[in-house]
C-alpha cells in the first residue's frame, strides 16, 4: 500500500476530506496542486505554532536592540524566551536584550478590568530600569479579546518618551498558524521601521538579508561569505538584527531572501515602495550556495564581483572538501524525510543531495501553496476567511523609490537568475517522493512505517516520537543544540552531525544480547 | 551575559522579567500524561499546546503527546464548543484513547466556554471518558494547573463507593524519578498505594525501537476510580496537591493530609512515620541503613557546606523541600524565591528558617529570575540551585550552579532521579559538594591545589 492510502484509509471522512488534498506523490513535469494555509484539524495533533510564534517567536524576538514587551498571561513570553538559539552578540552600543524576557504578565483583574494600565506601567518601568530606544509590544489571545488597544498605548509611549514603540496585534487565535503572525510582524516593520534613517552611507554593493534569524549562527556563516566577496550588508531580518540597521534597509541594492514564507511581503513591498529587486538564495548546501553567490554576483554584474565570487567558491570548496567526503562516504544512499517550516524542507534537500542523501518526503508546517508550487500560483489563491483577517498593506512608491537595473536588465535577470521567482520545492523532487502539508502525528508514525526513511528532519516535538521507532530524529529548527548549517563550514558540521545521529554505537545495543541469541 | 541588568533595585508592579514560573495549562498537560491512556487536550489555539509538548519534551527529553481544538477567530467569536466536540471524535477516531483529558487555556476562559455542558452534551463512545478543568493562564501558575488537572480527574471519575484498603497518594509536581523512589519507599514500608497522577514509565520510557503513544504505566481509571473509596490520601506538596486533597475530601469523605514534598531528611523522616502509622510495620532495616549512608555523607563533607551562601528558586513545594535540606546540610540560604504567587510560600519558608540559627533570608513569592539576579549583585551567593534559566545568573555573576526543579532543559539524564527520599537527599549532597569543590579547585592558587580533599 502507498502512503497516502496508508494514512488516509485510517481517518474518519471528516477527516479524509479535510487531509486528502495535503498528501501528494511527485510526478516528474506535472502541475501538482496542493492544499496548504487551511485551517488544522480540532484533536489532530499538528506541529503547528500560533500567530504570536511567529510574529514575536520569529521576526520580532530576534531583534536585540528592542525591549519585546509580551502582553499577556506568562506562558508565551515564558516560552518564546531563548527556546529557538536566534543568537545574537550586542550591538556597537552594547545593547542587547536578547537574554531577557518582558511579560506583562497579566492577573484575573487585568483580564476584568482591561490590561492598558498594567501595560503603560510594564512600559514606565522598562524605562526607568533599561532606558531602550526601542520597544515593541507583541499581544497574546486574552489581549485582542477584551480589547486592550496596544497601538493606543505604543503611540502614547512614543510622545511621552520620545522613543520607537511599535504594537502587534498578533493574537495566537488569529490565521491558521505562525504564518499570520511572521505577516503581521512584517507588516509592522514596513510602517513603521523600514525607511525611517536616511542619515550616513551604506556603502557599495549593498544587500539586505531577509529570512535569516541566526539559528545556530547561520547568519554569520552566510554574512562573513559575503562580506568575503565584497558585499556590505545594510540589515538582516532579523536574526542577530537590530531596528536600527532596519531603518536604513530601503537603501540597499537588492534583497535577498532565505526564508520565503516568513519574509516574502516585505521584499514584496519594498519592491512596490524603493525599488529594491529581491532574489531567491539559498546558503544551505554547497552547490546552492555556489549558485546563490553566482546569481548575485551576476545581478551586480562587475566583472571583478564575478571573478571575486568564483576565487571564493573556490577557495571555500577547497577547505571544507575532504571533511565533506569523508561524510559523504558514510551517507552516500541513505533516505532522508523533512518536515520544517520555512523554506527548509527545500533548502536542506540540496544539502543532503551534496551527501548523496535522497529525500523521500517532505513538507512545511506553514507554508502556502507558492512554497510547494512556485510563486506563479498566487494570483490564483482563493482568500479564505482566515487569511482575510491578515491586513494587506497598500504600499505605494516611496520619493525614495530607486530602479537599480534599466527594464531590459531586468527582464533578462528574471530569465536568467530567476529574479523575484520562487519556484517551489515540489518540482525540485524526485519522481515517486511525497509531499505532505501540515504532516500530523499520525502520519508521522505512518510515514516512517511505510517509508522507512533512515533519518528524519523535524522538531523536538517529533523527535522522541520517531527515535523511539528506532529512527534517528535530528531537529531542523534548533539544529540539535549545533550549528550553523549554512555556509560551507555549515555543510561540515551538519555532516558531521548526521554521521554521528545515524551511526551512534548505543543504536546497535537497544536488542540485549540475550534476546538476540534468542531470535538467532 | 545580562549586561543590562542594574544593581540598583527599582520595584515593579508591571513588568515582569524574566519569570520564574510559566503558565497553569503546561501543568495540567503533564498532570495528564501521569494517566494511562489519557490524551491531553487543550482548549484553545494551537499555539499553546505547541509550546507545552516542546516544553515538556525539552525537561524530559521524551515524546509529549497532546492535543488541541486548534480556535480560529471564529471560534473565538462564537464560542469552541464545536471545535471540542469535533476533537473528541477524531482523538477517539484517530489516537483512540480511554480518557481525553482537557484543560482550558486563557483563551477560551476569556471567551467564557462553558466546559461542564459542553461535556454532558457529547456523544461519548461505551467505556470511553472525557474529563475537564479550569486552568486561566492569568491565575497562579504551571503548579496550580497540575492541581487542577488532578482535582478534575477526581471530579468525574472518583467512586466513593469503590471501597478500597489501599491509601491514596497525590505525588505532586515531580519527576518519574522521584514517582519510582516513592514507590520503592512506599513498598519497604508495606503500604499499597493508589499513585495520581504517576508519570513514570510514560516519561522516562525505555529505548525498545518501538513507539507507543500510550505506554504501560501511569494511574489506570480503575485506581481513579478506587482513589474515591481508599482509606486515607497523603498530598504531596502543599501547593500542587492542595486542590485535589480537597476534592477528595468533599466529594468522597475522603481523609487527605497535606504535606511537604519528601525531601531532606526530617521531611523524609516524617514521611516514613507517617507511612509507619498506616501500615503498623516499623521502618525495614533497609530504609534505616540507607538514612545512615546519608547522614555519614553529610558528615563527612559537611565543611564543604558549611555557611555557604545559596540562593534557591522555582516551584513553592520544591523550593521548600531543597530549603529544608539546604539547611540540613549546613548551608545559609539568604535568597529563597519562587514565580508562583501565594504569600503562603513566604510563611512556609519563614518557619523552616526559624529551626536553624542562620542569618535572615530575602523570601519571596510572585518573584522572577530579573529580581533575584539583582539580590545577588547586592550580596553575592556561593552557589544557585534551580532551573536552567538560572545559569544566565550563574554565568553573569561566575557563581556555581546545581539545577533542581521544573524546567530543566539543557542537562540530560535529570528526571530519572528522585529528590525526594534519603537517595535524593544524598544525591543532592553529592551534587551540590561537588559543585563547591569544582569551583574551589579551579580558583585555587596551583599551591593550594589538593588531591585530598
Amino acid at each position: 500500500m502507498d502512503f497516502k492510502s496508508a494514512v488516509l484509509g485510517k481517518y474518519n471522512a471528516r477527516i479524509y476530506k479535510s487531509r486528502k488534498d495535503h498528501i501528494i506523490e511527485v510526478k516528474e513535469g506535472q502541475a501538482q496542486p496542493i492544499a496548504a494555509n487551511t485551517r488544522a484539524i480540532p484533536g489532530i495533533m499538528t506541529n503547528r505554532g500560533c500567530c504570536y510564534a511567529g510574529c514575536k517567536g520569529v521576526v520580532v524576538g530576534p531583534l536585540k536592540d528592542t525591549c519585546v514587551i509580551t502582553h499577556g498571561p506568562i506562558g508565551c513570553g515564558f516560552y518564546s524566551w531563548g527556546t529557538r538559539r536566534n543568537k545574537a552578540r550586542p550591538d556597537a552600543d552594547g545593547s542587547n536584550y536578547i537574554q531577557y524576557c518582558f511579560s506583562t504578565d497579566m492577573q484575573e483583574p487585568d483580564i476584568v478590568f482591561g490590561g492598558e494600565k498594567k501595560l503603560k506601567k510594564a512600559i514606565a518601568e522598562v524605562m526607568a530600569i533599561f532606558k531602550p530606544k526601542r520597544i515593541m509590544i507583541c499581544s497574546t489571545c486574552p489581549v485582542g479579546l477584551i480589547g486592550d488597544d496596544i497601538h493606543a498605548v505604543a503611540s502614547q509611549a512614543e510622545k511621552d518618551y520620545g522613543i520607537t514603540c511599535v504594537a502587534f496585534s498578533c493574537e495566537g487565535y488569529k490565521g491558521v498558524s505562525q504564518s499570520a503572525g511572521h505577516h503581521i510582524a512584517n507588516n509592522g516593520l514596513m510602517k513603521r521601521i523600514i525607511g525611517s534613517d536616511d542619515s550616513g552611507s551604506v556603502g557599495h554593493h549593498t544587500v539586505n538579508l531577509l529570512g535569516e534569524y541566526n539559528i545556530g549562527g547561520d547568519g554569520w556563516e552566510t554574512e562573513r561569505l559575503l562580506k568575503k566577496i565584497g558585499y556590505n550588508i545594510v540589515s538582516v531580518f532579523t536574526g542577530d538584527g537590530s531596528l536600527a540597521d532596519i531603518a536604513r534597509s530601503h537603501r540597499a541594492d537588492i534583497n535577498l531572501i532565505q526564508c520565503h514564507r516568513s519574509i516574502n511581503y516585505v521584499a514584496e513591498m519594498m519592491k512596490t515602495a524603493f525599488g529594491i529587486n529581491w532574489l531567491k538564495v539559498n546558503f544551505i548546501g554547497l552547490k546552492a550556495i555556489a549558485q546563490s553567490l553566482r546569481d548575485l554576483a551576476t545581478y551586480f554584474g562587475d566583472s571583478w564581483l564575478i571573478e571575486r565570487t568564483e576565487e571564493v567558491i573556490n577557495e571555500e570548496v577547497l577547505e571544507v572538501s575532504p571533511a565533506i567526503a569523508t561524510y559523504k562516504e558514510r551517507l552516500n544512499g541513505k533516505t532522508a524525510a523533512i518536515f520544517v517550516g520555512g523554506s527548509r524542507s527545500h533548502h536542506y534537500q540540496d544539502l543532503l543531495l551534496d551527501f548523496g542523501v535522497t529525500t523521500v518526503l517532505a513538507g512545511y508546517e506553514f507554508a502556502h501553496r507558492d512554497d510547494y508550487e512556485g510563486r506563479e500560483v498566487i494570483p490564483t489563491i482563493k482568500e479564505d476567511a482566515d487569511s482575510k483577517n491578515i491586513e494587506n498593506l497598500v504600499i505605494e512608491p516611496d520619493r525614495r523609490y530607486r530602479a537599480f537595473l534599466t527594464p531590459q536588465r531586468y527582464q533578462e535577470l528574471k530569465e536568467t537568475i530567476g529574479l523575484e521567482d520562487y519556484s517551489g520545492m515540489t518540482r525540485h523532487m524526485a519522481e515517486g517522493s511525497w509531499v505532505v502539508d501540515d504532516l500530523n502525528h499520525f502520519e508521522t508514525e505512518e510515514m516512517i512505517r511505510v517509508l522507512k526513511p533512515d533519518v528524519f528532519f523535524s522538531g523536538v516535538k517529533d523527535k522522541y516520537v520517531v527515535q523511539k521507532a528506532g529512527v534517528v530524529c535530528r531537529q531542523l529548527h534548533s539544529y540539535d543544540y549545533s550549528g550553523p548549517y549554512a555556509g560551507y563550514q555549515g555543510a561540515v558540521n551538519f555532516g558531521r552531525d548526521l554521521t554521528m545521529g545515524l551511526f551512534a554505537p548505543a543504536w546497535k545495543m537497544i536488542t540485549p544480547p540475550w534476546r538476540e541469541a534468542k531470535n538467532a | 551575559m545580562l549586561d543590562q541588568t542594574p544593581k540598583e533595585i527599582i520595584s515593579r508592579s508591571g513588568v515582569c522579567v524574566n519569570p520564574m514560573k510559566t503558565c497553569q495549562p503546561v501543568g495540567a498537560l503533564y498532570a495528564a500524561l501521569g494517566v494511562h491512556k489519557c490524551l491531553p487536550h487543550s482548549h484553545g489555539s494551537q499555539g499553546c499546546v505547541s509550546y507545552h509538548r516542546t516544553l515538556l519534551t525539552r525537561h524530559f527529553k521524551e515524546p509529549a503527546v497532546a492535543s488541541s481544538s486548534s480556535f480560529t477567530e471564529g471560534a473565538s467569536v462564537f464560542g469552541g464548543g464545536a471545535n471540542l466536540k469535533q476533537s473528541v471524535k477524531n482523538i477517539f477516531d484517530v489516537y483512540n484513547p480511554d480518557i481525553i483529558a482537557v484543560h482550558t487555556t486563557c483563551l477560551s476562559e476569556t471567551i467564557g466556554d462553558d466546559l461542564n455542558s459542553f461535556i454532558l452534551d457529547l456523544d461519548l463512545p461505551d467505556g470511553k471518558y472525557v474529563v475537564h478543568c479550569n486552568t486561566p493562564s492569568y491565575v497562579g501558575s504551571h503548579v496550580t494547573g497540575f492541581g487542577q488537572m488532578v482535582a478534575g480527574f477526581i471530579k468525574y471519575l472518583a467512586k466513593k463507593e469503590e471501597k478500597s484498603d489501599r491509601i491514596g497518594i497525590f505525588p505532586g509536581f515531580v519527576n518519574p524519578g522521584d514517582i519510582r523512589e516513592l514507590k520503592r519507599l512506599l513498598k519497604l514500608m508495606g503500604v499499597s498505594a493508589i499513585l495520581l497522577p504517576d508519570p513514570s514509565d510514560a516519561l522516562d520510557g525505555p529505548m525498545t525501537g518501538i513507539y507507543e503513544m500510550f505506554p504501560e504505566g501511569g494511574c489506570g481509571l480503575p485506581e481513579i476510580r478506587a482513589i474515591g473509596g481508599v482509606r486515607q490520601a497523603l498530598a504531596l506538596g502543599t501547593l500542587a496537591s492542595k486542590e485535589p486533597a480537597l476534592v477528595l475530601k468533599s466529594q468522597c469523605g475522603v481523609e487527605t493530609a497535606l504535606i511537604p514534598q519528601p525531601m531532606g531528611v526530617a521531611n523524609t523522616d516524617a514521611f516514613l512515620r507517617r507511612l509507619m502509622d498506616i501500615s503498623g510495620q516499623p521502618v525495614p532495616k533497609e530504609l534505616e541503613l540507607e538514612r545512615g549512608r546519608l547522614i555519614d555523607l553529610m558528615l563527612d563533607a559537611n565543611q564543604y557546606f558549611y555557611q555557604k551562601k545559596v540562593a534557591i528558586f522555582g516551584d513553592p513545594d520544591t523550593v521548600t523541600g531543597l530549603l529544608s535540606m539546604a539547611l540540613e546540610l549546613g548551608l545559609f540560604p539568604i535568597y529563597v524565591a519562587t514565580g508562583t504567587p501565594g504569600e503562603a510560600f513566604v510563611k512556609q519558608c519563614q518557619d523552616i528558617i526559624a529551626q536553624y540559627d542562620v542569618p535572615e533570608a530575602k523570601i519571596k513569592a510572585s518573584s522572577d529570575l530579573f529580581e533575584l539576579h539583582q539580590w545577588i549583585k547586592n550580596e553575592r551567593v556561593d552557589l544557585l540551585i534551580g532551573t536552567s534559566y538560572g545559569k544566565q545568573i550563574a554565568k553573569a555573576e561566575d557563581i556555581p550552579m546545581v539545577r533542581a526543579g521544573f524546567p530543566i532543559l539543557d542537562r540530560y539524564g535529570h528526571a530519572y532521579h528522585p529528590l525526594i527520599g534519603y537517595h535524593g537527599a544524598r544525591r543532592l549532597a553529592e551534587l551540590v559538594a561537588g559543585a563547591l569543590m569544582d569551583r574551589y579547585d579551579r580558583d585555587c592558587a596551583d599551591e593550594d591545589l589538593d588531591v585530598v580533599m
